[in-house]
């Protein structure tokens, strides 16, 4: 018995793999998309199940390449079950969580264990990144082939950068091999030291000391020239400036395989919001200067900052409720990370296809994935997205386990309606929020 | 005869071996011939000959080594030499006493030849220039062994017949091996196709200059070859520097049964000994009927006693 079909009525289609951006329909079967186009506006096929989308937006479902959870080790901040419900319910279809979990992620096992418990209990597609030295601890290669066969989707040193050069050229070196993906934090701890924020006129004024952007910067150009070396495949997790951005894009041109990627955070928020000491908004690389956001914003629109992640990193009260530099950093962003973007388009900075290629398929290319693509044959990951509700954000409402949103309070204007993985729909908006 | 015309009748015109990077064919192929013969004297009951009766060999071993220095040792006793083996450990060097002085030293001892193995690259051949006798490289660094890659040549070629023509692969830490530098010079100069098979961080940074064709897939470089050739990965080497784990090298570059079964079916596997067994080899492909790596050992004891004889043949008297 085959399932029954479910075609998605006049809606507004867009597909950045092609720049599709046209009114339309589209046919979910057997977990793929069937059939999409303008034909399916109005006339839907015999014995399908009719969505009518009244003209919203239907875009391939985000694929979100930076999330921390608490599982294993820290389950009451997040586990995988909520940090998935969080993302169905942002139209998050993939998540790529990080190995900076206790213990870490740095054995065959423990991928194996992040697998079964994803498909266990997670409502969307999990995938993990592997630590790329044991325990994170920047000294010792881990078991890159092996873990690359057991599914560990690239490699990662985490919330901390390998200082020692070269501990990284051997993982790149190695790496290469393997045809794994590096991501790498970037940032100088020594230079870093005991900063709390982005260096510059709003630190001294509160009083906090100050994290520069030449220790994000002089970390990239070190790897960049190391990938020269090896000829490994690199992606600078989350770049905050101007100079880090340039650094990538000269690497670019110069035909190495070196891309990055930018936190929502950095996109639509700078080191003002934080205010009198609001630690919802401490995170790590910390938020900078609004010449710096314009300048992501630029490197969105032109294509040179090739993903966009929420950075979801759920912290407790106990943790954040705390004098600003002795609170922990990060943000939680799967549910907002959206209706943040949207920010961006209903300013007029970005087109919705600039915005929504590096949250789809760009990562997903980028990590091999099937998804992120609105096109016959592909996977059903797909979202609804209504782009011009007004809401205020709640944290109470947030599905996360932990509530430190950078956006609590903020109004915003958009919101997904529904949220399909593989065909199934996951998350359904109510009209009005529970509380 | 005059010792002039010996010297220049000799098909090996050299007082020292140091390197097997300038050896022409016919040097190499003496050396072979020789302990060809050398090793047929050997299996017999009297092994003694007097080609070295009155001379004075030392041993002189800056690293621990079981299999060369007995060999050497065994070499220059069955062809009549007198040999001293100089322990390092307890002798002036721990002291302080500088290569150099040590070589003065030895040297004003009056020896014939010494064999040197130094963990310092280029250490034998600073050696050399300050001795009047013969030096023979037991091995320099990551830089040359010439005797292993003469005593591996004289294995091939007894097992296969020739050498020109093979497709020889070798495996492992290329980036500290001595063994892989001096066998890709001599198997390149008798007329083998070399491959060297390893990951990236244990390959030199300009591997393809050394005359080898290198990959880092050992499923792929070892399709048809006629020979597997396995270096030995130190131990302190497999915990996540060069490479992340013996248990991760073994699952891609050690050679087992499926990897084996790539090379052509009558492949010999060699090892230049000592193994890890399960680390880059395992344990019953070492004692497969293929596995010639005993056979190495006792070409080793062959082909140090041609060497000897060879270098002697320059000495004056």
């Amino acid at each position: 018995m085959t399932k029954p079909s479910t075609v998605f009525l006049n809606a507004r289609l867009i597909d950045p793999e092609t720049e599709r951006d046209e009114p339309g329909g589209l046919l979910v079967k057997d977990g793929i998309i069937a059939d999409i186009g303008p034909h399916l506006r109005r006339n839907a096929p015999e014995g399908a199940e009719v969505i009518d989308c009244k003209g919203h937006v239907v875009c391939p479902g985000i694929v979100d390449a930076q999330v921390f959870t608490g599982e294993p080790g820290a389950e009451h901040r997040e586990t995988l079950k909520t940090a998935s419900q969080s993302a169905a319910a942002g139209g998050v279809t993939t998540i790529i969580v990080m190995p900076d979990t206790q213990p870490v992620i740095d054995q065959v096992a423990l991928v194996d264990f992040i697998s079964r418990r994803a498909r266990d209990n997670a409502l969307v597609h999990v995938y993990t990144m592997a630590a790329m030295t044991r325990g994170l601890e920047g000294e010792e290669m881990t078991e890159i082939g092996l873990l690359k066969r057991a599914g560990a989707i690239a490699f990662s040193n985490g919330k901390s950068s390998i200082t020692n050069t070269r501990v990284m050229r051997n993982v790149l070196n190695y790496s290469k091999d393997f045809g794994a993906l590096i991501v790498h934090h970037t940032e100088d701890p020594y230079l870093s030291g005991s900063g709390v924020m982005n260096s510059g006129e709003v630190a001294t004024r509160l009083g906090l000391p100050g994290v520069s952007k030449v220790a994000e910067t002089i970390v990239l150009e070190r790897d960049v020239r190391l990938v020269e070396m090896t000829g490994a495949r690199y992606h600078a997790a989350t770049i905050t400036c101007e100079e880090s951005l340039d650094v990538v894009r000269k690497a670019k041109a110069r035909g190495l395989h070196v891309t990055c990627g930018v936190s929502i955070n950095h996109l639509t928020l700078n080191e003002i919001d934080i205010g009198s000491y609001r630690t919802f908004l401490k995170v790590r690389p910390p938020l900078r200067h609004e010449d710096d956001r314009q300048a992501m914003v630029r490197g969105i629109a032109n294509g040179e900052i090739d993903v966009i992640v929420s950075s979801h990193d759920p912290q407790d009260v106990d943790v954040k409720r705390r004098p600003f530099s002795e609170a922990a950093d990060g943000a939680v962003g799967l549910e907002t990370l959206v209706p943040a973007a949207l920010r961006l388009h209903h300013s007029g900075d970005l087109t919705l296809i600039d915005l929504l290629r590096p949250m789809t398929i760009n990562p997903a290319k980028l990590f091999g994935l099937p998804t992120g693509r609105l096109s016959a044959g592909a996977p059903a990951d797909l979202i609804v997205v209504d782009l011009g509700e007004p809401w205020v954000v709640n944290k109470d409402l947030l599905r996360s386990r932990s509530k430190n949103s950078a956006f609590d309070e903020s109004k915003m204007q958009g919101r997904v309606l529904r949220t399909l993985v593989a065909g199934q729909t996951v998350y359904q908006y109510a009209g009005v929020e529970r509380t | 005869m005059t010792s002039l015309a010996k010297k220049q009748k000799s098909g090996f015109p050299h007082r020292h071996l140091l390197s097997c990077e300038k050896l022409t064919v016919q040097e190499i192929n003496c050396i072979l011939d020789l302990a060809d013969k050398a090793a047929d004297q050997n299996r017999k009951p009297d092994k003694r000959r007097t080609v070295l009766a009155g001379r004075t060999l030392i041993n002189l071993f800056y690293e621990s080594s079981t299999r060369t220095q007995s060999s050497f040792e065994l070499a220059a006793k069955r062809l009549g030499a007198d040999v001293m083996n100089m322990n390092v450990a307890t002798s002036s060097v721990t002291k302080g006493e500088t290569l150099v002085d040590t070589a003065m030293t030895l040297n004003a001892m009056r020896p014939d030849i010494i064999v040197v193995r130094h963990h310092a690259a280029g250490a034998v051949e600073l050696l050399s220039q300050k001795v009047d006798c013969s030096v023979v490289n037991a091995g320099d660094g990551a830089h040359q062994h010439p005797t292993q890659a003469l005593l591996d040549a004289l294995t091939i070629r007894r097992a296969k017949g020739r050498i020109a023509g093979l497709t020889v692969a070798i495996c492992g830490d290329i980036l500290h091996s001595r063994v892989a530098r001096s066998n890709i010079d001599v198997l390149n100069t008798l007329g083998a196709q070399v491959r060297i098979i390893a990951p990236s961080t244990l390959l030199p940074s300009a591997a393809n200059r050394l005359g080898a064709e290198v990959f880092t897939d050992m499923w792929k470089g070892l399709s048809g070859v006629d020979v597997v050739m396995m270096l030995r990965l130190q131990r302190e080497r497999m915990q996540g520097s060069y490479v992340p784990s013996s248990r991760e090298f073994y699952h891609f570059f050690g050679l087992d049964h499926e990897k084996l079964a790539l090379a052509k079916p009558d492949a010999l596997i060699m090892h230049p000994g000592p193994m890890n067994r399960g680390v880059e080899i395992a344990s019953t492909i070492a004692d497969h009927s293929r596995s010639v790596i005993r056979e190495q050992v006792e070409m080793g004891v062959a082909v140090r006693m041609a060497v000897l004889e060879a270098v002697a043949t320059q000495l004056p008297g």
